[in-house]
């Protein structure tokens, strides 16, 4: 197999992955499809310019991020501004994890895993300011280092973590809400500490 | 040995297996005797595992998987400004 048929082998195991993270920046199915196949050709034809055995699924979702931030005009390194209110620390896990776990029905394990759906995930996430949005996506769920994340969104590893730190408190907040809308929290169980 | 405040402090650097070595020994130390720590470790170490698998299930077309093939051609590299 040439190199090239390899490299597009390769590329096309990461493509359910690059959607479903185009899914979640763009917000709409037919832009997350564009977004994808706009990486994929950038990425074909900047084929000489990629080091083989480099990480190839950084590469990708390195084009991806830019082009994403280009095309929607995301820009990444303006200051944070205050988008996002204020959440104390461990909001979710004073709320959620500290509850009696029997009264789900599920062992402590699972409760976590079991509490929200899909959607309810996935909107948290999409529900994010894109400054937000994009750190807690390419860490939360593609699983990048803050120095892989840095150099795709160029800015500093310090931003990267001040806007994983924030981001995740605002999504952990969103989630709380939902779960109170589904009648899954009492909160006067919250207030009496039972 | 860490305390409580501090170990906290380094729960999300810890799951993003972002801390070095010496500190993340410190704060293994920390949680082997604090269940109160351990427990918000746990927690927002499931927390981290069901995103990352819920956030992935998105459908994928299989007309978009044919077109995204079609991505990777000679006629895509026709065009290329260069070639």
């Amino acid at each position: 197999m040439g190199v090239r048929e390899e490299f597009s082998t390769d590329a096309m195991q990461f493509a359910p992955q690059l959607y479903s993270t185009a899914l979640r920046m763009t917000r709409n199915r037919a832009d997350a499809e564009d977004l994808v196949q706009e990486t994929f050709i950038k990425a074909w034809r900047a084929f000489d310019s990629y080091q083989q055995g480099t990480n190839l699924r950084a590469w990708l979702f390195r084009i991806m991020t830019n082009t994403f931030i280009n095309k929607y005009n995301a820009r990444q390194r303006r200051p944070d501004e205050t988008e996002l209110d204020e959440v104390e620390e461990l909001f979710l896990y004073r709320r959620i994890g500290a509850f009696d776990q029997s009264q789900f029905g599920v062992s402590a394990e699972d409760q976590t895993l079991q509490m929200f759906t899909d959607d309810e995930i996935k909107n948290a996430l999409e529900d994010l300011p894109e400054q937000y949005r994009l750190p807690v996506l390419l860490s939360d769920v593609d699983g990048f280092s803050y120095k892989e994340i840095a150099e795709m969104l160029e800015i500093p590893i310090g931003t990267v973590m001040s806007r994983l730190h924030r981001g995740r408190k605002s999504m952990q907040k969103a989630l709380y809400q939902y779960a109170k809308d589904r009648g899954l929290i009492d909160e006067s169980l919250l207030e009496t500490g039972n | 040995m860490a305390d409580c405040r501090e170990t906290l402090a380094e729960l999300e650097t810890y799951l993003d297996k972002e801390l070095g070595a010496e500190r993340t020994e410190e704060i293994l130390a920390h949680l082997k005797g604090c269940t109160d720590c351990q427990g918000a470790f746990e927690f927002h170490f499931e927390l981290r595992v069901a995103v990352r698998r819920q956030a992935l299930t998105d459908e994928v077309d299989e007309g978009f998987l044919e077109r995204l093939k079609g991505c990777f051609g000679e006629e895509i590299l026709g065009d290329t400004p260069g070639r």
